[in-house]
């Protein structure tokens, strides 16, 4: 079709397509973006203003409702924080470290029943958490672990999707030649492993360990069913426990600010890594 | 290759199943023994009354009648429904834009900040995702305060069926869209160029090229994700929990699965939610097991 047209007609086409493109992406855009900038805009006013309409410009509350929502003792928003923090980060470490071994496990030994072991751990790759958890519960509640954080943790060792990802990268970056090199020098298995093996896959790691940390972050499913106490509260019970609590009734503000801080973290880093994150989801499909 | 092979002697083979432990024993604990509970206790009819235990009494596949001849069709109706609601705009919005950053014809200004801008929602934590938009929507939220001034009357949207659900599926579009754009892109742009240079050759439409080369080509990606992003929805859970407190109000119409499985959970009906957690693991099952076959089709490529 274009090279049928002379030049300046298919210029006009080729700019005809872009406007349309530009405004169906800048719709998608506000939708996206305008539901956060009002948590963001409301978090800065007091919550009388808030009950009065759609505000757009900035109010002068934040500070305000920044100490507010830190000292009301009924919404531990702080302590959440460092819980979920810590939930985070443990889960990232030992699910990359695990999966990373599982994988190297199936890629650098040819052991009797490794292609029953791959295909087990690609068929149990879909199963949801949910429909074990009552099982899950009711084990966890007779090993005395609720409430307690290795239920949340723990489980992370074994990650499918983790895995899969990790053997990809494997199958492309990890010659098994450097593997017999290593040996040859008299390295350990173990030892090959944490020194030569894991800074190959350190690409892979940190993509993971980023997925990793948000899904846990986010999980709000497991943790509900397993924490009571208040002090071990993540983020997501204690947003959860404003809507129960109808909080809007109270103070739209304080609501506001803690929706905010919820967020916050995964955002910052998002906002610096978003590149990688994407790279990340992209490679991950080709081969899904 | 014949390198490769050689390197797997035989004195080493036993790292293997070394290295396996860590996974296989969390798997068996966390998960397996788990898995076999929930389906020994789906055969007993087992909760409280009160603060009295009833059971367990094995009662054989009753659980099941139960739930299947009860309310089970009315909370799969729902989760279907939301699911649907959020997934037709996702998938089609999906594959526009993909196929439109996968085009080296038109190259757009900012792309990169529209790929980072529609990936955002996915990271948010669905929880606040929730709670936002039902402070937005709530009867004092800020969309009323629009209506308001603009002359409407207040509008209850979380007090009307189709209020609810279409907040939850729009919370799952916005939600999901931009990963599922990607997906579709990369898949887009592992296509052989040259068939579109030779289609663009022979005078082929964008529209022609779409649905003749891009779509056939793109079909393997386009069901794991219509499969995946299914599985997924028959799990929903946090945004309609924190959406309607746990209720699935108006009347649990917004009562997904999941949802009945927690409540379950939380009133210790053990014998139910075993049948439930059952019935959800054989239906995950027939579709995993799609995008299993997928997957390993793929790899023979």
């Amino acid at each position: 079709m274009a090279k049928k047209m002379d030049e300046k007609s298919y210029h006009a086409h080729i700019a005809r397509i872009k406007i349309v493109r530009y405004i169906v992406l800048i719709i998608l855009t506000i939708l996206c973006l305008f539901p956060l900038y009002v948590m963001v805009i409301n978090s800065t006013h007091e919550s009388h203003e808030i009950t009065r309409g759609l505000l757009v410009l900035p109010g002068t509350w934040v500070v305000k409702n920044l100490k507010n929502t830190l000292t009301d003792a009924s919404i531990p928003i702080l302590r959440a924080l460092l819980n979920s923090l810590m939930i985070s980060a443990a889960c990232a470490i030992c699910t990359t470290y695990a999966s990373t071994l599982t994988a190297y496990a199936v890629h650098a030994y040819d052991f009797k029943g490794r292609k029953a072991i791959q295909t087990f751990i690609l068929a149990i790759m879909m199963i949801p958490s949910q429909v074990t958890a009552l099982g899950f519960y009711d084990l966890m509640k007779s090993f005395r672990l609720l409430d307690n954080y290795i239920p949340l943790i723990i489980p992370t060792i074994a990650a499918p999707v983790v895995y899969f990802f990790m053997l990809q990268y494997m199958q492309s970056s990890l010659p098994l030649e450097i593997v017999e090199a290593a040996r040859i020098d008299g390295s350990g298995e173990f030892r090959t492993f944490n020194s030569i093996v894991l800074p190959i896959m350190k690409p892979a790691i940190a993509v993971q360990a980023i997925f990793a940390f948000v899904t846990n972050w986010n999980n709000y499913f497991t943790p509900q069913l397993i924490i009571n106490k208040q002090s071990l509260y993540t983020l997501p019970i204690v947003i959860a426990k404003l809507r129960e609590a109808d909080f809007l009734s109270f103070d739209n503000g304080k609501v506001y600010m803690a929706m905010v801080l919820s967020i916050l973290p995964v955002v910052i880093v998002y906002l610096f890594l978003s590149r990688y994150i994407i790279q990340g989801v992209a490679v991950g499909s080709v081969k899904g | 290759m014949a390198a490769t092979k050689k390197s797997k002697v035989v004195s080493y083979t036993k790292w293997g199943y070394i290295f396996l432990i860590p996974f296989f024993l969390v798997y068996t604990v966390f998960s397996l023994v788990p898995l076999i509970n929930t389906v020994y206790r789906s055969f007993f009819e087992m909760y409280m009354e009160g603060l009295m235990q009833v059971g367990p009494t094995f009662v054989g596949l009753a659980n099941y009648g139960k739930i299947l001849s009860g309310e089970l069709p009315k909370y799969f109706g729902n989760t279907m429904i939301m699911w649907v609601i959020g997934f037709i705009p996702q998938i089609l919005i999906s594959l526009l834009l993909g196929v439109w950053f996968a085009d080296t014809q038109v190259r757009l200004k900012g792309e990169q900040f529209f790929k980072t801008v529609i990936y955002l929602p996915n990271l948010i934590m669905a929880a606040t995702f929730s709670m936002l938009f039902y402070s937005l929507f709530s009867e004092l939220g800020p969309v009323n305060g629009l209506i308001n001034t603009l002359g409407g009357s207040t509008i209850k949207f979380l007090e009307i069926t189709w209020g609810v659900r279409g907040l939850v599926g729009t919370m799952n579009f916005l939600m999901w869209f931009g990963n599922t754009t990607i997906m579709l892109m990369a898949g887009i742009m592992g296509i052989d160029t040259s068939l579109f240079e030779a289609a663009n050759v022979d005078g082929a439409t964008s529209m022609q090229v779409f649905t003749r080369i891009t779509m056939p080509l793109l079909k393997p990606i386009f069901l794991y994700v219509l499969i995946t992003s299914m599985i997924g929805g028959l799990q929903m859970f946090d945004v309609p929990q924190i959406l309607s407190k746990g209720l699935g109000s108006p009347n649990r119409t917004s009562l997904t699965m999941i949802m009945w499985l927690n409540n379950f959970l939380y009133s210790k009906d053990y014998g139910r939610s075993g049948a439930l957690s059952v019935i959800l693991f054989i239906v995950t099952g027939i579709l995993s097991f799609i995008v299993f076959r997928l997957n390993t089709k793929g790899d023979e490529y």
